[in-house]
């Protein structure tokens, strides 16, 4: 088994066929779940061809298992759109961090990666963009595998759903968790991150319970986010009142 | 009975209000410097949208408050934590939770 997370990407084998093998984590993750909301939006009444649609057009997790009981309860066009945007607005956040990064593609190229933007692929964008590969052709492969998988799922999880036995016993439904785990691990390189992590953890869980719903996510990760940059300042400030050689282990 | 023509009107709406908040920041932003103010807020973003994803998930059971031997979840997200600090890995991290939480399903009957 490889030691580093890219090992499967860093070898000298094509940029296309690193995008497809480092988006595999996700597609185990999103075939047993593209399956379920499948297997949903069929039990809503969606012709199989809607339910394909929205996987296809949409793309977003969440917001799709979220309408598929929005259309099973006859809920109103305007509350459907409405509630996904709600839902997908954390993207805006994804998108804004990743722009730093992107700075030498096109508009159109930007136009293409952006449709495919999910939790999972910005979360394996981030970490890879951050150690300074930026290749289109390993980023378009990865969220074009990603989604052909969560298509995959769908179309299984419509036709085939109501006869397939439990899968919970092959804990499928835990790989994009253990996935959120180890990339917070990687993402986590000094002291502050940790305490940003924490802290935002704890407020993501304390609105949920108070039942911010689907704002819980944003309102955490940008409370979060600007006290890892408050406290950031105030490290800074504190060194250099003190030995500037401490700045080098600080950040 | 579903009108198939209004679902797929509806999806048409769902694509434009979730393909907005994707595409226009990266077109806004990348083609311009930002100050290094927003920079290192847009640095912690990635770590700080994880957990506020992730740990929900772990500590909360159906909206409630659980640490308790039956939260598979959590219990197995201890290992696979240790794990993926100390490999690294992405594919060894996943394994790991996931025959954690498959084996304590088919074995010990949990979750």
């Amino acid at each position: 088994m490889n030691r580093t997370p890219y090992s499967v990407g860093s070898s000298d084998r094509p940029a296309w066929v690193r995008g497809i093998a480092r988006a595999m984590p996700i597609v185990m993750g999103y075939i047993p779940i593209g399956f379920a909301y499948g297997v949903l939006a069929q039990q809503a009444g969606l012709s199989l061809f809607n339910t394909l649609a929205m996987s296809a057009l949409v793309y977003a997790g969440s917001s799709q298992l979220i309408a598929a009981g929005l259309f099973a309860a006859a809920a109103p066009a305007l509350s459907i759109i409405a509630t996904t945007f709600v839902v997908n607005l954390r993207h805006m956040l994804f998108s804004a961090a990743l722009s730093p990064y992107l700075k030498g593609w096109r508009k159109w190229e930007l136009a293409v990666f952006a449709y495919e933007l999910t939790d999972e692929s910005f979360a394996l964008h981030s970490v890879r963009f951050a150690s300074g590969i930026h290749s289109k052709i390993e980023a378009g492969a990865l969220n074009l595998t990603a989604q052909l998988s969560w298509i995959v799922g769908t179309w299984l999880g419509a036709v085939v759903g109501g006869r397939i036995a439990d899968i919970r016993p092959w804990a499928l439904d835990y790989t994009l968790s253990a996935m959120f785990i180890a990339l917070l691990v990687m993402q986590i390189k000094h002291r502050l991150e940790v305490i940003v992590a924490l802290l935002t953890g704890i407020l993501a869980v304390a609105l949920a319970r108070w039942g911010v719903g689907q704002w819980s996510v944003i309102l955490a990760t940008v409370t979060g986010a600007t006290i890892g940059v408050a406290l950031e300042h105030l490290q800074v400030k504190r060194d250099t009142g003190q030995d500037t050689a401490q700045q080098e282990g600080a950040r | 009975m579903t009108n198939q023509g209004w679902v797929f009107v509806t999806i048409i709406g769902m694509l434009v209000v979730t393909y907005l908040p994707r595409v226009l920041p990266l077109w806004l932003f990348s083609s311009r410097s930002l100050p290094p103010l927003v920079i290192a807020w847009l640095r912690y973003v990635p770590v700080a949208v994880l957990s506020a994803m992730l740990l929900p998930s772990l500590v909360l059971d159906e909206g409630r408050f659980s640490l308790g031997g039956n939260n598979l979840y959590f219990w197995a997200a201890v290992p696979t934590f240790f794990v993926a600090w100390k490999t690294r890995s992405l594919f060894a991290s996943v394994l790991v939770g996931m025959a954690i939480v498959a084996g304590a399903r088919t074995l010990l009957g949990i979750g």
